[in-house]
């Protein structure tokens, strides 16, 4: 208990002080994530809502396997993406290792099932309602994903969301790609799995609540410009 | 609203820099002395140059070298160090200081381990005592050391019973576990002092040479890839081994305790 | 007037989870007219309206128009589907799919949003809308495209006798102005007042078909006589 409230304290006095480094890494982990997360919903929102609209022979198979990725340890993530970025391995030469990059890739690897996966279940529901229209007005594929991604922007938001939270408390993955490297690679959670080793339990706890503070606000923001004034009522 | 979120936006990702580089495969005992943090902006000040540690255990540290993901190692192993550059991974060896082990445990001490007249001594009574012992276990420089003072006691970790217990992780994490379980552990002088978490824990014996932690420095063998910068590491290890490296190093202090002594060879 | 008639059947058999639901049917649409598609609950009215529109999968028989183009029939479904988008939306979403000029979307949207009286909430989600109201604004949207013709399913099954009144003049105003409507239902009132040919649906199979002032004053079968009787027909 006592190391809590020291936690609080020491948060309160990092966020009040505008810590340097804080804001660095804090702002840090903000870019990587933000950038995996934009990236891993232009993959699988078109993915979950094609798999929601079109029947074809391996669908289910294929969503099983996408399901099954979402349990897939980051520390694996971590490792594959290590073994094929290292200077050793198939992408070496594009040096890629250590770099916020290979972290935004390990990250884009760990959220896209999830994105996937729910984004998959929310377009379902809204193509069942739309089905028999959309068909009867004749359109094409794209058209039917495209109206379905629009009209459920809403769902896709928390499924965007979701994969943000994965992706802002993730450290399996990052510490061993990004190599928790100061001032290139150190983001909050890397950070607090070494204040942590180092027995310093107030400032990994501090950083934890800055963690939470920093979701919170991203989640608040999201909400906001997804929100224009009367598309915010359905 | 919007136009303010979309400004922070535009805010974080509108930055970049870069000075010269190099990345240095090092230990988390030597990170955790803080020592880095003296000589980083030292040698970022006589050589405008930015070393990136990546803090792992002896064993990945050598991997990385291995895979010249890296380009210089800076660990605490002599046997393995020995083979790394035997097997041409490394260029060569360059011993940079010292430091020591200590072993710490409950401030009880249930073995009476304080009182001892060796190292090898102290682990004995350990194993006859029984309690509780916490490994890293995770075939870092200081595990390997671990291991070495028990087999000069005559003894095998691999036949020890449940007492003994190889946790797999950095010496942080297994100095926290020590300190949840009441444990005697085996820890370097500078992790321990700069731990914050010292609970029921004291050090109870040190001073045997054989704990004795020889750091060493070796560049990566620059033909494994183009992007590897030995020059730089080159310019690193002269730094590492100038005099003003050894007032550095021989000045840094915790609590008023001198950790390493410098005692790299002009050659 | 429409060159896309005469709309012919031929030995149409549906069938789902191998049990028979519709035909097998033979029937001919000619190009005049307001056919109304009459028979109780559950004697295969919608599958038969939904085969006709090419929306449902048929095992067996063939389809065919003079002129087949399916951009030119509409389709309004029993319980209105509407989009999770503001009243205009919904109006201008068929044209936009079509890539209509905005300026052209826009026109087409005034008119029909002041034609069925929703010009005060033109910029309201649509799924706030009455039941009524939705009914409406689904018939102004198919007929946004200006169709040769439209196919109803029992559009006025879940209203009350004002929406009622008020969608059968505008179905009426449609007729006069040349679209060639094919509208279940099971009221026999509303056949009634609107139709010009029936169709007599039960069990899957027609049992009469003509123009209406025979059918009503000269039933040919016992079954469509008892139907007008107010029997139930079984």
């Amino acid at each position: 208990m006592f190391e809590i409230m020291e936690g609080l304290k020491s948060a309160f006095w990092l966020v009040v002080t505008f810590d340097a480094e804080l804001w660095e890494i804090s702002l840090r982990s903000l870019r990587v994530t933000l950038t995996a997360l934009l990236v891993a919903s232009a993959i699988a929102i078109p993915l979950g809502t094609f798999l929601a609209v079109q029947r074809f022979r391996y669908r289910r198979t294929i969503i099983s396997f996408i399901n099954a990725l979402m349990g897939l340890p980051p520390v694996v993530v971590g490792l594959l993406v290590y073994i094929l970025l290292s200077r050793s391995g198939p992408f070496g030469v594009l040096n890629l290792l250590f770099t916020p990059t290979a972290m935004i890739i390990a990250q884009v690897i760990i959220i896209t099932p999830v994105i996937a996966s729910i984004a998959h279940q929310s377009m379902r529901e809204l193509w069942a309602e739309y089905h028999d229209l959309l068909i009867s007005l004749n359109t094409t594929k794209g058209q039917r994903i495209l109206t379905l991604i629009k009209d459920g922007r809403r769902n896709l938001l928390t499924a965007m969301l979701a994969g943000f939270g994965r992706a802002i408390g993730e450290v399996g993955a990052i510490m061993i790609v990004g190599g928790n490297i100061d001032h290139v690679t150190r983001v909050l959670t890397t950070a607090i799995a070494l204040e942590t080793g180092k027995g310093d339990f107030a400032l990994a706890l501090g950083l934890g609540f800055v963690l939470i503070g920093i979701a919170f606000v991203v989640n608040i923001a999201i909400h906001t410009l997804s929100q224009t004034e009367r598309e915010g009522r359905w | 609203m919007k136009k303010l979120i979309l400004a922070a936006i535009a805010v974080l990702w509108a930055q970049a820099c870069n000075a010269d580089a190099m990345r240095m495969a090092v230990t988390t005992s030597f990170d955790s002395s803080g020592l880095a943090e003296v000589l980083l902006p030292a040698i970022k000040e006589d050589l405008d140059l930015d070393v990136r540690l990546l803090v792992v255990g002896t064993g990945q540290a050598l991997r990385l070298g291995e895979a010249g993901d890296v380009d210089a190692v800076l660990v605490h192993s002599k046997a393995a160090e020995k083979a790394f550059v035997a097997a041409g991974h490394g260029t060569h060896r360059r011993e940079i200081m010292y430091n020591d082990f200590v072993i710490i445990g409950p401030v009880a001490d249930p073995a009476q381990i304080s009182v001892a007249s060796s190292a090898a001594v102290a682990v004995q009574k350990i194993e006859d005592a029984q309690t509780p012992f916490v490994s890293r276990g995770d075939d870092s420089g200081t595990h390997k050391a671990e291991l070495k003072i028990w087999a000069s006691a005559g003894l095998d970790a691999d036949g020890f019973g449940p007492w003994y217990r190889a946790v797999g992780a950095g010496m942080g994490a297994a100095l926290n576990t020590a300190a949840g379980m009441q444990a005697y552990v085996l820890s370097d002088r500078a992790s321990w002092l700069n731990f914050g978490n010292k609970d029921g824990l004291a050090l109870l014996f040190s001073g045997d040479p054989v704990l004795f932690n020889q750091y060493a420095f070796l560049p990566v063998d620059p033909s494994k890839n183009a992007a590897l910068r030995n020059d730089l590491a080159m310019k690193l290890e002269d730094w590492l081994t100038s005099p003003r490296a050894a007032e550095l190093i021989n000045g840094y202090e915790i609590n008023g305790e001198k950790l390493f002594v410098f005692n790299a060879q002009n050659e | 007037m429409t060159d896309m008639f005469p709309l012919t059947l031929e030995q149409v058999i549906v069938r789902r989870q191998r049990k028979l639901v519709l035909g097998p049917v033979d029937l001919t649409l000619d190009q005049s007219g307001l056919t109304i598609i009459l028979g109780p609950n559950g004697s295969g009215k919608t599958t038969l309206l939904r085969v006709m529109h090419g929306i449902e999968r048929i095992n067996a028989g063939t389809i065919s128009w003079a002129v087949d183009d399916p951009a030119k029939h509409a389709f309004v479904f029993q319980s209105p589907i509407v989009l999770r988008r503001t009243v205009s939306e919904n109006l201008a979403y068929p044209l936009r799919l079509l890539k209509t000029p905005p300026q052209n979307v826009r026109a087409a949207v005034h008119h029909w949003v002041e034609r069925i009286g929703l010009g005060g909430v033109r910029n309201s989600p649509a799924t706030r809308l009455s039941g009524g109201e939705r009914q409406k604004l689904a018939i102004a949207r198919a007929l946004i495209r200006k169709p040769e013709v439209l196919f109803l399913d029992e559009p006025c099954a879940n209203l009350d006798g004002h929406a009622t009144r008020e969608i059968e003049a505008l179905l009426q105003e449609t007729a006069a102005n040349g679209t060639r409507l094919v509208m279940a239902t099971h009221d026999l009132g509303q056949a009634r007042r609107l139709a010009r040919d029936i169709v007599f649906v039960l069990h899957g199979k027609v049992h009469e078909s003509g123009p209406a002032e025979t059918a009503f004053s000269n039933p040919k079968t016992s079954e469509f006589a008892g139907f007008l009787r107010g029997d139930i027909v079984t």
